[in-house]
Formats: structure tokens, C-alpha cells, sequence
């Protein structure tokens, strides 16, 4: 087990490099630099600016300047922030925690919702709570995040005046207060994309639940008289549960793109609100930084999944 | 002395989109106390229905009983919800599924499986349900069983998973195992090892069998007694000799001409003889006798009117107008 995580660690090197080569390549392609604004800015002199440039290397070719951005990965410097100017690993530390409280809660809530709803609805198919589950499952999902973010800031900001609508890192309290205001800005965009999370959930759950229901071995469960309740957990959802897993460990890098537009509408301080002003502001160490974090997300839950894979199954073996 | 399990009239029928699918049409089934029975029929004529009714383990819905009585040790099981049949189920009687590739749950070790049933039904702790697990294991002649008990069903074969399928029937000692095709999925000599373990088992614990089959072979092989099935009803009832000496019912008959036989010399084979034709279906099944389409001696009765189980010699039953006294002869 060890020696499978290690060597998929290993295997997985290589792949970031090949992702990293394509996302700096594409960056260097893309029109606009830092420095743009002050080859049109009057009062910088354009000698200045030329000398800025060669200082920071970007009159060098593509390759020389991924290399040396490669050298400085490896030894733990991820680059200048020229906006912000503060160091990008520093920046991203900053601003990661606020995007794994909001994300992580809001696949908390989704979970809550979308394995007790899918398997109760799975146990009675085509009931009437079955039926109201999927149609809400089917409007859930069916309505992008921006759509019903704007509509719970009217609804519950504007009209109702019962929460914030902008996040804000430096709450003015402290203690419990504080807890409280930080759980009631993160209520908005956590059922925002919990529920956008569970709404497709459900379905799948249901589905699998469905799947499995019907097996033969859940006959046999039932035929020791355990009880529908341990029938149901105990041996239809442990078998159910396996592919909903790998769905959620595939599904969570989406899930970071996805929290991208969330975090947009609330005003969340969070690492995707980052990357659109660092993109809008041509700050290419910063989008290179971001989108290689996200990168390295992808793969670390592909192994996630494929762990938990072999774990939940024993017919999977590592080899 | 009472009957073990006496069923009275059952009836169950699947809600279709076509109709309804009346799969067991008023079965009269009675199994005594240590006896072995089997239920013979071929695919589809409600042998497995009539079984799972039992412990109404049949999807509810779209199946349902619609009528009759599940008499077991005086007790009528029909009208008892699922909660309360739970102590009847694998307590009172246990159930060997026809399918050991898919049988067994695949996230659980076998040992779990059959330690679960003990811990619910005789409030065994998880070390002595474990133990008795061990000993059901070497019961039912698993090599290293003590070991083994910790293996996923994966890594046994198909003859092995179903004597775990053996053991977890018999471990909470019922009074009555219900075999649904237990050999059918399985090759031939594993086939007779199975028989022989169920008969080994059955001398150990007395418990009754009902054998449920449609190879003739392992009828003549195991049965007491022998009830044929055919379109949702008995159309015959015997004890083994006289079902296989004398066959009254045509549907019988015809079951048995076609075993192959291998004591008859070259000169003397003949063709092996085959039943034309197939089970009817079974929504709004025509009146009169349902063997009839298939039937070489049916005649006008017989389309008209249902014949009914009636005694023709100690014992013996059967449903046909053949021979029938009481009403005109063909």
C-alpha cells in the first residue's frame, strides 16, 4: 500500500512537469505582460521599463525563462507577485485556507444531503418522495451557481436583510461573536454550491443505491432477517458508496473551478478570486502559481480516489 | 403430528405493465418436521416465487400475496410484516441461494456474513460468534477454515462459496432450509458434493429441507417426497418411488421420459423425448387445465375446466381430468 502511494508520487512527477511546460508555454503565448502598463504610462521613462524587463528576464526566450522558473519551483520560490508584491507562495497561503473553509463545507452539506436523500429515495423508487427528491435534484442542477447566488443575495441580503453579502476576512469582533459572523457570511455561498453539489449528487447516489438494491447478495442480507435498516447500510450502501466515492474525489478539482464564479459573486477572498484579478491584471507569476496549484489538486485526488478505490473494495488490489 | 409448514392456496402475483402476472396460483405445499421435499418444475413456473414467498424476500412491489395461508410450526406467516418475519428469517429458516457468485456481498469477509446472522439471532458476542462462524466453516468442510473466515467471498470458488452459502443457512440451526436450486449455477461433480453436504448436514442438525430444482437427476438423488409445479400450480404430488415408478400427471410423465438414460444398451435408445412447446404466460391465463396446449392426451375437458388436486392412490396427488371417474372420459 505504502509503495503503491509512493510510486504513483513518482509516476505523477513527470505529469506535472508535462502540465506545467503546457501552462507556462500557453502563458507566454497570451497577449499582455506585467509590464505592459508601463510601456504606455507617460511618466516612466522607456528606458526604465526596458531595463525592468531585462532585470526580470522577460526579454529571454520561452524556454530559458520556464527553466529558470523550474529551478526556482524546486527550491521553494514561487515567484514575485507584481501587484500584490509580496511573494506568490505567501499570497496563495493567505488566500487558500478561506477557499478550503468555504469548498469544504459546502461538500460537507452536499454529502449530508446527497446520501441520506439518494439512498431513502433509492429504498422507495418512484414514490412521492422519490419523485419531489429528483425534480428538486433536476432544478438543483440545472441552475448555475452565478444564477443562484445572485438570487439568494436578493432574496436574503436585500430583501430579508438577514445576512452579509460581502465576505470579509477582518471581521470587527472577536470571540464568539466572530465565530458567529463568520459562519453566517460563509451560509450563502456554502448552500449556494453545496446545494449545486447535492443536486447532482443525489441522482447519483440514487442511482447507485438502485444498482445495488437489487442484488442478490441484499437478498440474502435480507434472508438472515438483520433488519432493513442494516440490510440497507450495511450492505447495500457499503457497495453503493464505492463508486459515489471515486465521483466525489474525481469531482473535486471541477469543484475548485466551479467555486471560481462563487467566489466571484460573494466577494470571497478565496484563491479563485485570486487568480481572475491576477489574470485581469496580467500577473503571470500569480496565474501560473494558481492554475499549477489546481494542477497538482487534479492529481492528488486522482490518487486520493484510487486509494480509497482499494480500500472500499477488496476485490482491488495494489499492485 | 402437525406439518412443519403447511401452505394453504397461496397466490402471488407481480404487477406488470401488461397485466398482472399471476406467478403462483394456489399452491398447496406441506413439508413435515426432518422431511426432504422437492419442488420440481421447469423455468418459470413458480417454484422460486412459491419459496421466496415464504419470507416474502419477492420485491413487494410489484409483487404481493394476494391470498392464502403460510402455516409454519402453526403460525401464519402471510400476514406478519417484514419486521416481524425478521425473527422467523434465517432463525427458523434458512435460505440457499440458487447463484454463489452473487449471493455473498462482496465488501464482506464470509466470516462476517455468517457471523452477523448469529449475532442477531442468538445475541452472541463478536468472539463467540466468530468461533461458532469457525466451526460452521469446518462443518461445511472448508480447508484452514480458522484462517479462511477472514477472506473476501472473491477469493473462494464457486463450489466453496456455496458451502459458506451452507453455512450461513444452517448457522443458526433452523427447523427448515429452503434450497433455491443450490447446484444449478455450479459443474457436476461440485453438483454432488453440494447434495451430499446438504444430506451430511441434514443427519447432523434433522433439520427439514424443501429442495427446490428442476433436474430430475437431484430429485431421485434426495427427495422424500416430490411436488411437480407447472404454470403457478401443483399439478403433481408423490412421495419419490411412486412419482418416478408410476407419474400420473402428463406433465410428469413427460418430465421424466426426458432424463437421459444410460442403462438402456444402444439397440434399445431411443431419441430423448422433449415436451413441445413452452410455459404459458401468465397474465389472464386461459380457463381449464394450463397444461393443456402442451398436452398429447388433452380432450374438450380440458380447455373448459380446471382440474383440481385430487387423491389417486395413498398420498399420491395430482391434477388431471385423466382418469377422472366423475366427469366424461376421453
Amino acid at each position: 500500500m505504502r509503495q503503491y502511494i509512493l510510486r504513483r508520487l513518482l509516476i505523477a512527477v513527470p505529469s506535472l512537469l508535462g502540465i506545467s511546460l503546457v501552462l507556462f508555454t500557453v502563458l507566454a503565448l497570451a497577449p499582455g505582460d506585467p509590464f505592459a502598463e508601463l510601456v504606455t504610462n507617460p511618466n516612466v521613462p522607456p528606458e526604465v521599463a526596458a531595463a525592468l524587463r531585462t532585470k526580470f528576464g522577460l526579454d529571454d526566450p520561452v524556454y530559458v525563462r520556464y527553466l529558470r522558473w523550474l529551478a526556482a519551483m524546486a527550491q521553494g520560490d514561487w515567484g514575485f507577485s507584481f501587484v500584490s508584491r509580496m511573494n506568490v507562495d505567501t499570497l496563495i497561503l493567505q488566500r487558500l485556507p478561506t477557499t478550503l473553509y468555504v469548498i469544504g463545507s459546502a461538500q460537507i452539506l452536499a454529502l449530508l444531503i446527497a446520501i441520506p436523500v439518494g439512498v431513502f429515495a433509492a429504498t422507495r423508487p418512484y414514490s412521492i418522495f422519490d419523485q419531489i427528491a429528483n425534480t428538486l435534484a433536476f432544478i438543483g442542477f440545472s441552475l448555475p451557481t452565478f444564477f443562484t447566488g445572485l438570487l439568494f443575495i436578493l432574496v436574503f441580503s436585500i430583501t430579508l436583510d438577514w445576512l452579509p453579502f460581502v465576505y470579509t476576512t477582518d471581521i470587527k469582533a472577536t470571540g464568539f461573536r466572530w465565530v458567529i459572523e463568520q459562519v453566517r457570511q460563509a451560509i450563502m455561498p456554502v448552500m449556494v454550491l453545496g446545494l449545486f453539489q447535492a443536486a447532482s449528487m443525489t441522482r447519483f447516489v440514487r442511482s447507485a443505491m438502485l444498482d445495488v438494491i437489487r442484488l442478490d447478495y441484499v437478498t440474502t442480507a435480507r434472508a438472515k432477517g438483520l433488519g432493513q435498516a442494516r440490510v440497507i447500510v450495511k450492505h447495500a450502501m457499503r457497495n453503493a458508496m464505492i463508486p459515489v466515492v471515486t465521483l466525489v474525489a474525481l469531482q473535486m478539482p471541477a469543484v475548485f473551478g466551479g467555486a471560481i464564479v462563487t467566489e466571484q459573486i460573494f466577494r470571497i477572498p478565496g484563491i479563485g478570486s485570486l487568480l481572475i484579478s491576477s489574470i485581469l491584471s496580467n500577473d503571470t507569476p500569480v496565474v501560473m502559481a494558481v492554475t499549477f496549484v489546481f494542477a497538482c489538486l487534479v492529481v492528488l485526488f486522482n490518487l486520493i480516489a484510487d486509494v480509497l478505490y482499494g480500500w472500499l473494495d477488496p476485490r482491488i488490489s495494489f499492485r | 403430528m402437525a406439518p412443519l409448514l403447511e401452505i394453504k392456496g397461496l397466490k402471488t402475483h407481480f404487477a406488470t405493465d401488461d397485466g398482472m402476472v399471476q406467478a403462483v396460483d394456489g399452491v398447496d405445499i406441506t413439508l413435515q418436521k426432518g422431511e426432504t421435499l422437492c419442488v420440481v418444475g421447469e423455468s418459470g413456473c413458480g417454484k422460486t416465487v412459491t419459496a421466496m414467498s415464504i419470507l416474502k424476500l419477492i420485491a413487494m412491489p410489484p409483487g404481493r400475496i394476494v391470498a392464502g395461508q403460510i402455516m409454519f410450526e402453526g403460525r401464519d406467516l402471510v400476514p406478519l410484516t417484514s419486521r416481524e418475519l425478521d425473527d422467523v428469517r434465517a432463525k427458523d429458516i434458512g435460505f440457499i441461494f440458487q447463484e454463489p457468485m452473487t449471493s455473498l456481498n462482496p465488501v464482506l469477509t464470509v466470516g462476517e456474513q455468517i457471523a452477523e446472522s448469529l449475532r442477531r439471532h442468538e445475541g452472541l458476542s463478536h468472539k463467540h460468534a466468530l468461533a461458532r462462524t469457525v466451526e460452521m466453516l469446518k462443518l461445511v468442510q472448508i480447508p484452514n477454515a480458522a484462517a479462511r473466515v477472514h477472506d473476501y467471498p472473491h477469493q473462494f470458488s464457486g463450489g466453496m462459496r456455496q458451502r459458506v452459502m451452507i453455512a450461513m443457512a444452517l448457522a443458526c440451526k433452523p427447523k427448515l432450509v429452503i434450497a433455491d436450486e443450490p447446484t444449478t449455477a455450479l459443474d457436476v461433480t461440485i453438483q454432488a458434493q453440494i447434495l451430499d453436504l446438504l444430506q451430511d448436514m441434514k443427519d447432523r442438525f434433522g433439520m427439514a429441507v424443501m429442495l427446490i430444482t428442476h433436474a430430475m437427476g437431484v430429485v431421485a438423488e434426495t427427495a422424500q417426497r416430490v411436488v411437480v409445479m407447472y404454470a403457478g400450480k401443483v399439478v403433481e404430488e408423490a412421495d419419490v418411488e411412486s412419482l418416478f415408478d408410476s407419474p400420473r400427471h402428463p406433465y410428469t410423465q413427460g418430465l421424466i421420459r426426458s432424463i437421459p438414460r444410460i442403462d438402456l444398451d444402444a439397440a434399445h435408445k431411443t431419441r430423448l423425448e422433449a415436451i413441445g412447446g413452452s410455459v404459458p404466460i401468465l397474465i389472464n391465463p386461459a380457463p381449464g387445465c394450463r397444461f393443456a396446449p402442451r398436452c398429447r392426451f388433452a380432450f374438450g375437458r380440458c380447455a373448459e375446466q380446471e382440474p383440481v388436486l385430487r387423491e389417486v392412490a395413498p398420498g399420491h396427488r395430482m391434477a388431471c381430468h385423466l382418469g377422472d371417474t366423475q366427469g366424461g372420459t376421453p
